[in-house]
């Protein structure tokens, strides 16, 4: 066995090496790579989406639930605010309102008023009346400021214009930070006085430190330029720019989440007091991202991360599984048409065989006769027969073994597995070869084959034994085809550059049109009980597997012309 | 006793020339022939005891010839000679009504008795021929 198949025994099925070549790693890598991306493009995208919405949503209410106090506070103070201005801003405008302006400035008078409204309404640290050219004419309270200018002090211009103000808290000449609130009473034709009290910047910072509910936050004024008007815990001293945005004037209550250097995140409720320059700052204690928000925002952020990795996980195992289950199917169907392509052969050379063993019997008859005769020319006659005769009939003996041994290894290099191996080729001497089998077929039924073949051997790199095959069952279709006395030609013609082809022509039955879609179909056969259908679909595939292409034009009654094409040089895969 | 004439048909001449002269060194009278054509042509211009048919010939192929050498001498008796066990074709020879068949390589003792029981069927047939 192994000498008849140097290459190994001749079995069906696939080696290693074959598997491989037939199924390339790479396109199933592609495949697998493709597939997961978009499997898990198209999961975890909504996945991110949604979490991101539900993320944005549950911050959204969480914001909502933390600012509600907030606003209240804000609310809070600036009615507490408001109020205790509305208040003095009412005392003082009555006093200038009711009291005349001798009683006003007598410094005595004006010191029991102060007294009165310190006792009323608390808050006033002293009082004094201006004229209209900015000199204080009298003033009551702890400092010597009696005779002062204040024609240039803003507050002063404000109240002249508006009637009454309350002013940012400033130094002054005091030297100490405390407001103003300033009434102006027009005494008849251009002239009038200003009726001014201060209020110690030490009352208002009790009142807004009042409204700090929670430890932690921080609660000022501020003015609209940012200046701090009363101290802060962490946003810097009175009357420097607070360390935190300033708003654009608005006069609803504002939230902003701010981010405080040390502390983080926090968010910062502005509100407008109204009748005065003061804005109400608050901040809150906590940071924006409270204990319940980052919990849930854990959740989810684990939920995310969770799912992403169980998708990842299904989808690679389910791609794999898909990949790895194609592929085997790929595998089972090479290995299947492998199986195929052997059958195949083997019918082949069983239908070959029974006329090789005709063809073989021949020779072994002459060799039997030649020899037999010899033997009885040695036995039966008397004298020995001549030198001549014995020559004659002994080299009778070697030419048909000679016969013989040309039969059969004509049979075994076709016998030979069909390994793909390339090597340079002669096609004329190609079909020859082929055409040797069915030389005897040819003369018994008396078919004529005609060869136009050009002078110059057309050479082709390509695989003799899946040459072989594909020929052999060519010209059998056609032998299957014709009559007895019937035509076959065989031509070599040069297609386009770097092809070369063989056309096999017969006049034989034809190929009805209905059936011309199916020729290459596998298990499509016309010879009842005689073909496997697998004859041309092989021829098919072995020449796709060569580089190569098949075309068929047959006419009913007149017959059929197969043009195989094979690239000349080594065929790509 | 008179020598068996024998014809033998076959398209290998070395074949025919060898056993031509094996079955003469047996004392048959064998004559030798190597188309279907000569032979029936031979069998027009001479008598003959037993033809020794190959089957399968270019051109005339042996079922034909049976058929012909029927229909032109219908006790002459043929024995087939066939390269390979082909059922069909023995089967259609013996149903044309060859006597017997032999296969390729054949031995020579077989062949002598199986060509002188095809003659003796002959003569045993002769006394019907002659009383018919």
């Amino acid at each position: 066995m192994t000498e008849l198949t140097p290459d190994g025994p001749v079995t069906p099925g696939l080696s290693e090496g074959e598997e491989r070549s037939l199924v390339p790693g790479r396109p199933y890598r592609r495949i697998l790579l493709t597939a997961t991306l978009s499997v898990s493009f198209v999961a975890i995208v909504p996945l991110i989406i949604a979490t991101g919405i539900n993320y944005l949503q549950y911050q959204e209410a969480f914001r909502e639930e933390q600012s509600r106090p907030m606003v209240r506070f804000a609310a809070n103070g600036k009615l507490a605010l408001e109020a205790f201005l509305e208040e003095r801003t009412a005392a003082l405008r009555f006093v200038s309102q009711t009291r005349s302006y001798q009683e006003l400035t007598d410094p005595s008078t004006l010191g029991e008023i102060l007294e009165d409204m310190k006792s009323s309404f608390g808050g006033f640290s002293d009082l004094g009346v201006i004229e209209a050219d900015g000199t204080q004419l009298s003033y009551a309270g702890p400092y010597e400021l009696e005779g002062r200018d204040y024609g240039s002090a803003p507050w002063f211009r404000e109240v002249i214009r508006q009637g009454i103000h309350v002013s940012e808290v400033f130094l002054g000449y005091r030297d100490f930070p405390h407001f103003v609130i300033a009434s102006y009473r027009e005494t008849g034709r251009g002239e009038g006085f200003v009726l001014r009290a201060t209020i110690d910047a030490e009352y208002i910072n009790r009142l807004v430190g009042s409204l700090l509910a929670q430890p932690g936050g921080d609660v000022f004024l501020l003015n609209h330029q940012g200046i701090l008007q009363t101290p802060s815990r962490s946003h810097g001293e009175v009357l420097t720019p607070a360390q935190i945005p300033s708003l654009p004037f608005s006069i609803q209550t504002e939230l902003l989440e701010i981010q405080e250097p040390e502390l983080g995140p926090r968010l910062a409720a502005y509100t407008q007091i109204s009748g005065s320059p003061f804005v109400l700052a608050i901040v809150s204690p906590g940071g924006t991202v409270t204990p319940g928000w980052t919990g849930l925002r854990r959740n989810l952020l684990f939920f995310l991360f969770g799912s992403t990795i169980l998708i990842l996980a299904v989808v690679i195992w389910g791609s794999h599984w898909m990949v790895g289950r194609a592929r085997n199917a790929d595998i089972a169907r090479a290995a299947v048409y492998h199986r195929m392509e052997y059958e195949n052969k083997m019918a082949a050379l069983g239908r070959l065989s029974a006329g090789v063993a005709h063809e073989i019997n021949n020779p072994v008859a002459i060799i039997s006769e030649k020899a037999g005769l010899l033997k009885d020319l040695l036995l039966l006659s008397e004298p020995l027969p001549p030198k001549e005769k014995m020559l004659d009939l002994l080299d009778s003996v070697v030419r048909s073994a000679e016969r013989c041994g040309g039969i059969t290894h004509r049979l075994l290099g076709f016998a030979k597995h069909m390994q793909v191996q390339t090597e340079t080729i002669e096609l004329d001497q190609l079909l020859v070869e082929v055409l040797g089998f069915l030389e005897k077929e040819a003369s018994y039924r008396e078919i004529k084959i005609e060869l136009d073949f050009p002078e110059e051997a057309p050479e082709i790199v390509s695989d003799r034994g899946q040459l072989q095959q594909v020929f052999l069952n060519v010209i059998n279709n056609a032998f299957a085809a014709v009559d007895d006395g019937g035509r076959i030609q065989i031509g070599i013609i040069e297609g386009e550059p770097g092809t070369i082809s063989v056309w096999i022509q017969d006049n034989g039955v034809g190929i009805p049109e209905e059936h011309m879609s199916h020729i290459f179909d596998p298990f499509f056969t016309t010879k009842k009980g005689a073909g496997t259908g697998l004859g041309l679909s092989i021829t098919y595939g072995i020449v796709q597997k060569l580089g190569g292409d098949v075309s068929v034009q047959s006419q009913v009654g007149v017959g059929t012309r197969f043009i195989l094409t094979f690239p000349i040089g080594k065929p790509e895969n | 006793m008179e020598a068996l004439r024998i014809l033998i048909v076959d398209d290998e001449e070395e074949l025919v020339s060898a056993l031509k002269e094996r079955l003469n060194l047996r004392g048959f009278q064998a004559r030798g022939v190597t188309t279907g054509t000569e032979a029936l042509a031979f069998l027009e211009a001479e008598e003959c005891d037993v033809v020794l048919l190959d089957i399968k010939m270019p051109g005339l192929g042996g079922l034909e010839v049976i058929r012909r050498i029927k229909d032109m001498k219908p006790r002459l008796q043929v024995v087939l000679l066939t390269g390979h066990g082909s059922v069909k074709s023995v089967e259609d020879g013996m149903a044309l009504g060859a006597f017997d068949y032999l296969m390729k390589p054949v031995k020579i003792d077989s062949l002598v008795s199986v060509l002188t029981a095809a003659a003796a069927g002959r003569k045993f047939e002769a006394p019907q021929e002659g009383g018919g």
